[in-house]
Formats: C-alpha cells, sequence, structure tokens
C-alpha cells in the first residue's frame, strides 16, 4: 500500500519546505542526481536542470509554470543508454504519461529512474511568461497566487495570460508517480500532501526519512473532480469546433495552409518514437523532374510539398499514445492549432481499442499488439 | 465523355490475395482492368504511407488484400494490418475524408471468383464517388 503522508510547510516557503524533502532525499544517497526546473538567470523562464551537487540547489522550483521541453524526451536520452545511478526527475502529470508511453516502446528505461509528480494546474507558453516578467510580474508573487488557486481549484489567469490550450483542456491535472506532491484541495500554506509509492517506501525506511502519515483532506476528490469536469468541457468544446472548421479536405489544407514543414511538431512530440523519421530520409528527397511532372498534373503545386502526408503519417504513428501535451503547437511557428487536431483524433482513434495513453505502463499500446477478434469487414472499420 | 475509370492501386500479399489473383486470371475470372497490382510478402508489410501515398498520386482506391484472420504464412502479420488500416481509416474519417476509398479483404489462394468480384464491386463503388479529388489539389 502506498503511503500517504504530509509535509508541514512553515513561514509560507512552499516550494523551498518542498526542495527541503528532495534535498534530503540526495543527502542521504537514495538518489545520485536530481532532475528539477530551474530558474534562468535571466529570471524569465525555467529549464530542466540535472543537478548532482547540493549546492546547486538554488533557485530550483517544483512549480515551474512553464514547459519548454517534454521532460519525457530528456529522459529518453538520460536513461536509454548506460545509466548506472539513481536519479529523481521532478514531472507534471503529461510529462510522466509521456514517460509511461516511451518506457513502452522501449526508448526510457525506468529502473534507475524515480518519478516526482506534482499536481498540475497548468502551463503558461514560454512567451507569455517572459512577458508577465516584463511587465513587471515577480515570481514569487506568482508563484503564491498560482499554488493558492490551487486549493479551491480556482482559475488562473494573472494578468490576463492563460494557461496553454492543451492545458485548459487536459483531464489529468494529478499525476501518478513514485512519489506523489499534491496541493488540490491543501491548505497550502500549512502542508502539502505527499504520496510514496511501495519501492521507495522500503528505500525511505532504510535511509531514516520519516513522514508525518495523514489522509488527503475530504474536499480534495472534490477539488481535482472540478477542475477535470472544467477541463473535459472545455475539451468538448474545441472537438466541437474542430469538427466544424474541418469538414473535408479542402477545409483541412486551407486550415494547414501556412505549415512550413519545419518538423518541429515531430522535435516536441515526446510520443513520436520513430528513431530515423521517413520524412527525413532520402525517400522525401525527390528529384527536380519528379517536382515538374505533379506540377504538369495539377497545372501547379504548392512549395514546399508532402506537408499532408507528413501530418497524416505523423499521426498514424503517435495518435493512439498522443498525451495531449500540446508542446506540437507551442512549438509551432506558424501557430496551428495542432493540439486540437491531434487531440480531437486521437479521442476517437484511443477510444476504438479502450487506450488510456500513459494510465497503466502494463497495458500495450494499440499499435503493438491485436486481437484475434476484433475490426470485422462487415463492421465497416476496414 | 468517356466513362470514369477509376484506377486502383493494390497491395497483395504473397500466399493469399496475389495467388488468388493469379486464380482469377487461370480460370479466367472476369474483371475489370483498372487494378494495378503490387506483390508484397505480407499485408503486414503495407505501411500507411504506401496508401497515402497512392492516394495522394492520385489512385481512386488503394486495395490491400490478406489472408483471412488465422491463416497469415507469417503467424500475425494481418492482424497487425487491419489495426494499422483500421486507424489510419479512423484518422482519414475524423478529418472528413469519409469516402471509402481504402479497403482491406481478405481473399485466400482459393478464392479466385471472390478477388474478381471484390475488383468488380470496389471498380463500381469508386465509379459512384468520382475522381479522387487529391488528384487535381495543387495544394495535397
Amino acid at each position: 500500500m502506498a503511503k500517504q503522508a504530509v509535509i508541514k510547510v512553515s513561514g509560507k516557503k512552499i516550494n523551498e519546505t518542498v526542495v527541503q524533502f528532495l534535498k534530503l532525499i540526495l543527502e542521504k544517497g537514495l538518489v545520485e542526481a536530481l532532475l528539477i526546473p530551474r530558474a534562468l538567470p535571466t529570471g524569465d523562464g525555467f529549464v530542466q536542470t540535472l543537478i548532482r551537487n547540493i549546492t546547486n540547489l538554488n533557485n530550483v522550483t517544483i512549480f515551474s509554470p512553464t514547459m519548454p521541453v517534454q521532460s519525457a524526451r530528456i529522459l529518453s536520452n538520460l536513461s536509454i543508454k548506460n545509466l548506472n545511478k539513481k536519479v529523481a526527475v521532478v514531472l507534471k502529470p503529461c510529462e510522466i504519461r509521456g514517460v509511461i508511453e516511451l518506457t513502452k516502446f522501449l526508448q526510457i528505461k525506468l529502473e534507475n529512474l524515480y518519478l516526482i509528480g506534482i499536481d498540475c494546474p497548468g502551463t503558461f507558453e514560454v512567451s507569455d511568461y517572459a512577458n508577465m516578467v516584463k511587465e513587471g510580474k515577480n515570481w514569487g508573487e506568482l508563484e503564491l497566487e498560482l499554488i493558492k488557486s490551487m486549493e479551491k481549484g480556482d482559475v488562473f489567469s494573472p494578468m490576463g495570460y492563460h494557461f496553454r490550450d492543451a492545458c485548459q483542456m487536459c483531464e489529468y491535472p494529478v499525476a501518478k508517480a513514485d512519489i506523489m506532491i499534491k496541493l488540490f484541495g491543501y491548505h497550502v500554506e500549512d502542508e502539502i500532501g505527499i504520496e510514496i509509492e511501495d519501492r521507495l517506501e522500503v528505500e525511505f525506511e532504510k535511509n531514516g526519512i520519516t513522514l508525518q502519515e495523514a489522509g488527503e483532506p475530504s474536499y480534495r476528490k472534490e477539488v481535482v473532480n472540478k477542475i477535470i469536469s472544467q477541463r473535459t468541457n472545455k475539451r468538448d468544446k474545441v472537438f466541437k469546433e474542430f469538427k466544424e472548421r474541418v469538414k473535408d479536405l479542402q477545409s483541412f489544407l486551407d486550415l494547414f495552409s501556412t505549415c512550413i514543414r519545419c518538423h518541429n511538431c515531430m522535435v516536441a512530440c515526446p510520443i513520436c518514437y520513430c528513431k530515423e523519421c521517413v520524412f527525413r530520409t532520402a525517400i522525401f528527397e525527390h528529384e527536380g523532374d519528379q517536382f515538374l511532372r505533379w506540377a504538369d498534373r495539377k497545372g501547379s503545386i504548392r512549395m514546399p510539398t508532402d506537408t499532408l502526408i507528413f501530418h497524416l503519417i505523423r499521426m498514424a504513428h503517435m495518435v493512439t499514445s498522443c498525451v495531449g501535451c500540446g508542446l506540437c503547437e507551442s512549438a509551432c511557428p506558424s501557430h496551428l492549432p495542432v493540439t486540437a487536431l491531434f487531440r480531437t483524433v486521437g479521442h476517437k482513434i484511443q477510444q476504438m481499442f479502450q487506450y488510456v495513453p500513459g494510465r497503466d505502463i502494463n497495458e500495450v499500446p494499440p499499435v503493438a499488439t491485436f486481437k484475434e477478434d476484433e475490426l470485422k469487414i462487415e463492421s465497416g472499420a476496414l | 465523355m468517356a466513362e470514369f475509370e477509376p484506377r486502383i492501386v493494390a497491395f497483395l500479399c504473397h500466399w493469399c490475395t496475389y495467388t488468388g489473383a493469379d486464380l482469377a486470371g487461370t480460370t479466367r475470372q472476369q474483371y475489370p482492368p483498372n487494378i494495378r497490382i503490387i506483390h508484397l510478402m505480407c499485408s503486414g508489410a503495407v505501411d500507411s504511407i504506401y496508401i497515402l501515398k497512392a492516394l495522394i498520386d492520385g489512385a481512386d482506391g488503394v486495395l490491400i488484400g490478406g489472408c483471412h484472420p488465422g491463416d497469415c504464412h507469417y503467424q500475425t502479420g494481418n492482424y497487425k494490418a487491419r489495426r494499422r488500416i483500421a486507424i489510419l481509416k479512423g484518422i482519414l474519417n475524423q478529418m472528413g475524408f469519409t469516402e471509402d476509398r481504402i479497403w482491406l479483404r481478405w481473399i485466400s489462394a482459393s478464392e479466385g471468383k471472390l478477388f474478381a468480384d471484390t475488383v468488380t464491386q470496389m471498380v463500381e463503388e469508386l465509379k459512384k464517388m468520382g475522381p479522387n479529388p487529391m488528384r487535381t489539389l495543387w495544394n495535397a
């Protein structure tokens, strides 16, 4: 059974309290390093940072208001070749779901990683946060407002800035991890919740790390459910709007006409799992004559070519496992509504196989398995 | 004006449907000549990219032929093809490409007649749909 506890907060130092706890894990040698977001020296952003030396724990935060990269990608780099020491990593729920999916595709090795998941109110676009700072918002102040808003699950939009679209429609505000840091429903100025999974509980006992056991506050469930239902409503609205906009091939092409085929969505995506992308191989380096033949048949062709096939094939590969983190859209220089596309299409395809990406490490991704008795020709699915 | 003649690109597995197509020929089954066959070892070898490439480059329909479920020469290739194609078709449907231009059919080596009937039926359906719009769209 997982152990349910609280950490007492003194003097409104919420982040510091959790960081102290993480420091203890490092000091006691449970882990050799810690991956955690850290403020940039410029003060207008945060990046994931791998910390070995505890004196480097200054300016780190567990509540990073931005998510410049999907840490599932970072953990793939970190763990896939010879990671022989334990590392604890602080992640948002969508990052953990990405980690679970990439583990299934054998691109992350979890054995030496301890996942620390944190309740997520949402994240801002990197540029929005930088603008807030420019407009005079100070992080200490914003941090406190952000965390306090989580107690009752209030909508948070400082200075008229909103969370990223993907966050506004994310139905997974709570992470499932080895260590779960809980804020929704907690009176964070006094205490925050923490839950330790079995494999770590033993380690904690061995190293003499004790926690004050305490159940969750009664209204935490209510708060979490409220957030989930708000976001589900938003999600359904986005689905509906997208379907109204994309009715046929022509409307899709119109919507995506500004795609510059930069492949940023692919680079940012935690799920895009091919080691060598077919769109970056010689298969798509056409001969000059080929372009002319296409142009000859159609009268004229859009350049660069192959945008439609790129999006469709990328979807065919990743949409069953799309965790909806929306970093594809954050990375898109043309501001295409790729989150809405992948969420709308993904939802239907995932339902086809009753699959929820990131739900359970033991569920096999739909593309990697089959059932003998399914998808009959008569059903019209084929 | 001449009647629209659809072009079908067919990906047929070596062990069942290709042999079935062969049988259709040797037994002199009649079927329309609108099909161009590409011979693969297994329906499981059909990547979604082949199907889309054919459609985007102007094929009016794509037929994928494999062994009946349970009969795959490689045990499970056709089951995997089935999921892959269901996912691809699901994606296209969600995006409003509702016309049914992709067909996956199980046709064994002994079903020459079924092969001829399938092609005949597919050609009829595609004639009703008309030409594939991707053939002429400049920005597809």
